[in-house]
């Protein structure tokens, strides 16, 4: 099969997939819909309850579940190529607790701001995401030649638990009900109940993701190291440079739409890689629909297994994932 | 005949303050070369190859390729006329050997163009003439080696490059694979006009198949010429500090090095 055909088959496979996970999640909840019926136009808006529950109150959950899941999957895949680990995640160079520090201050300072429908948290959190960012950034291209990969991973590391130390202390100094309030945040939720903030984390996701569709030859390349990278044809610098920050934007606007949902970023593409190798034309748009449709899966299992309490999203990706991981060590070594 | 890559009077440091690593060495390969590089560690070898394939710039003088300054061309242009073979390959994931070489073509295609038929055709022609066309579909990260540097071989070939700069390719090869290497690098430069620079310890197979030494110490050129004038007592005396015996080889018709003592300096 040529390389073209391979692409396409694969990534159509995986597409049908999330489309008919994405589809079918909306009818599963605490009221039970057809999906005949939800599509019927034959029946007015006002009268047809099934239509209103599916894309009024379901379906922006499920967009936004495939929106992050896509998003923290692919981001994964580019950040773990370029920094050439295996065991990088989105979240890795910092912009996870930049997130969560917004969100921790918006949450403290009862912060009253909206902009565009987007209220104060997802705003707060995307601003702390960008922060940490640039702060990463400015760290590794202080070096003389480009970025350095060891000091983006220091740096981000470091980053990492310096901001938590902060967050700890915010919350120490919070009152009971918004420290709860903030760690729920923390824990990750889709609980999104209408298209605006889905709408507005939307470009920031489409740029990313035409960044990383350009890069993706250059990801098998960057995953051979850099230096024989350069010699094939690859501009080093600018790769690593869009990759890191198209990643870090990603990654950004999904966590402030989602909150700081873990192990998507690492599970998706080593699932990936396994059922279809490392070739990244193939990878980088299998892991983003396979993101999506796993996290709607998890998010459709936290809203109805113990119905009506809700887990929230990150715990059950957390308690799924975790042992999975290490399952997947293990049978690898 | 025009030289093809030209390092003229180049040196260069990896920091600010920090020493010179290559002090003002001038190299010239002109086309059909097959040039040796040799010097002892940290002499400068694998900086000047980088230098010569414009992986990193000089501090100070320039680089030629044909008429123009490597600084003037992109990368991808640069990789569409230069190919390394770096010392050591360590992938991040796995990958399978005729993925590797098909990496060789990057330079080749437009941001979303897959490889073609074409490609595929040069990759496995690479492959051929590396002797590796039976490895195609195994993983790298599972072969020997030597098979291991045929197949990055293969996969600079794969770049349709005219010149082949090659970074000790047979440091961690046994005594079979280096001759295995040796003689197809050696096949390579005079039936597909592929030239080339090696770098590399082993005198012997610089004396086999170079027609051409730079000898290197210190980042500086201690003396560049045929390697019938420049692999001599003396000058091997002069570069590793030690006494050697140097004889032309009845079966093999090439000078042979044999190291006799070090001397202390």
């Amino acid at each position: 099969m040529t390389i073209r055909r391979r692409v396409f088959v694969v990534t159509s496979a995986f597409a049908l997939v999330a489309f008919a996970v994405m589809v079918w999640a909306p009818t599963v909840g605490s009221t039970p819909i057809s999906l005949a019926r939800a599509f019927d136009r034959s029946i007015p808006w006002d009268d047809n309850v099934d239509a209103q529950i599916f894309f009024v109150a379901r379906l922006p959950r499920v967009l936004a579940g495939g929106l992050v899941g896509a998003t923290l999957a692919a981001a994964g895949v580019v950040l773990q190529a370029m920094l050439r680990n295996p065991l990088a995640t989105p979240f890795t160079l910092g912009v996870s607790a930049g997130a969560s520090l917004g969100a921790m201050l918006a949450v403290t300072t009862n912060l009253e701001l909206s902009v565009l429908g987007v209220t104060s948290i997802p705003l707060a959190s995307f601003a702390g995401s960008l922060i940490a960012t640039g702060i990463v950034y400015a760290l590794a291209a202080s070096q003389r030649r480009g970025l350095s990969t060891n000091v983006l991973l220091l740096a981000g590391v470091t980053l990492n638990a310096f901001f938590s130390a902060l967050i700890l202390f915010v919350q120490y100094l919070s009152d009971f009900a918004e420290a709860l309030r903030a760690i729920r945040w923390m824990m990750g939720g889709l609980d999104v109940a209408s298209y605006t903030p889905i709408l507005a984390a939307l470009p920031f996701v489409v740029v990313s993701f035409v960044a990383f569709a350009m890069m993706t030859r250059t990801l098998n390349l960057l995953s051979v190291g850099a230096e024989s990278a350069a010699a094939k044809g690859v501009d080093i610098v600018r790769a690593q440079r869009v990759a890191f920050l198209s990643a870090s934007l990603a990654t950004g606007a999904a966590v402030s739409l989602g909150g700081p949902i873990g192990f998507i970023g690492i599970i998706v593409p080593h699932l990936v890689r396994l059922l279809v190798g490392s070739d990244h034309r193939i990878v980088l748009p299998a892991s983003a629909l396979f993101g999506a449709a796993f996290l709607v899966l998890c998010d459709l299992a936290a809203r109805t297994l113990m119905s009506p309490l809700e887990i929230p999203v990150g715990v059950v990706t957390a308690l799924i994932g975790g042992p999975f991981f290490l399952w997947l060590l293990v049978k690898r070594s | 005949m025009p030289d093809l890559l030209w390092a003229d009077n180049v040196s260069f440091r990896y920091a600010a303050g920090a020493p010179l690593v290559v002090d003002g060495v001038t190299v010239r390969l002109a086309d059909g070369a097959l040039a040796g590089i040799l010097g002892p560690n940290g002499s400068g070898k694998t900086t000047l190859l980088r230098l010569l394939s414009g992986t990193r710039r000089p501090s100070a003088g320039r680089v030629l390729l044909g008429d123009r300054s490597l600084d003037q061309l992109s990368r991808r242009e640069v990789a569409r006329r230069i190919a390394v073979v770096p010392q050591e390959t360590e992938l991040a994931f796995e990958y399978r050997a005729i993925e590797m070489v098909l990496m060789g073509r990057h330079a080749h295609l437009g941001v979303f163009t897959v490889e073609g038929p074409d490609d595929v055709r040069i990759a496995e022609e690479a492959m051929a003439a590396t002797g590796t066309i039976h490895l195609a579909q195994r993983f790298f990260h599972e072969l020997s080696g030597g098979e291991k540097q045929r197949v990055i071989i293969a996969g600079a070939l794969a770049q349709s490059a005219t010149l082949l700069l090659l970074d000790e390719p047979t440091a961690s090869l046994d005594l079979g694979y280096q001759l295995d290497i040796s003689s197809m690098l050696s096949r390579l430069n005079q039936e597909h006009g592929v030239t080339m620079a090696i770098s590399t310890h082993d005198l012997n197979l610089a004396a086999s198949i170079c027609r051409e030494l730079v000898l290197m110490r210190d980042g500086r050129v201690l003396a560049a010429g045929p390697t019938a004038d420049v692999l001599t007592p003396d000058n091997i005396l002069a570069l590793y500090d030690v006494e050697a015996d140097v004889h032309v080889h009845d079966e093999t018709g090439h000078m042979t090095v044999v190291p006799v003592r070090r001397i202390a300096r």
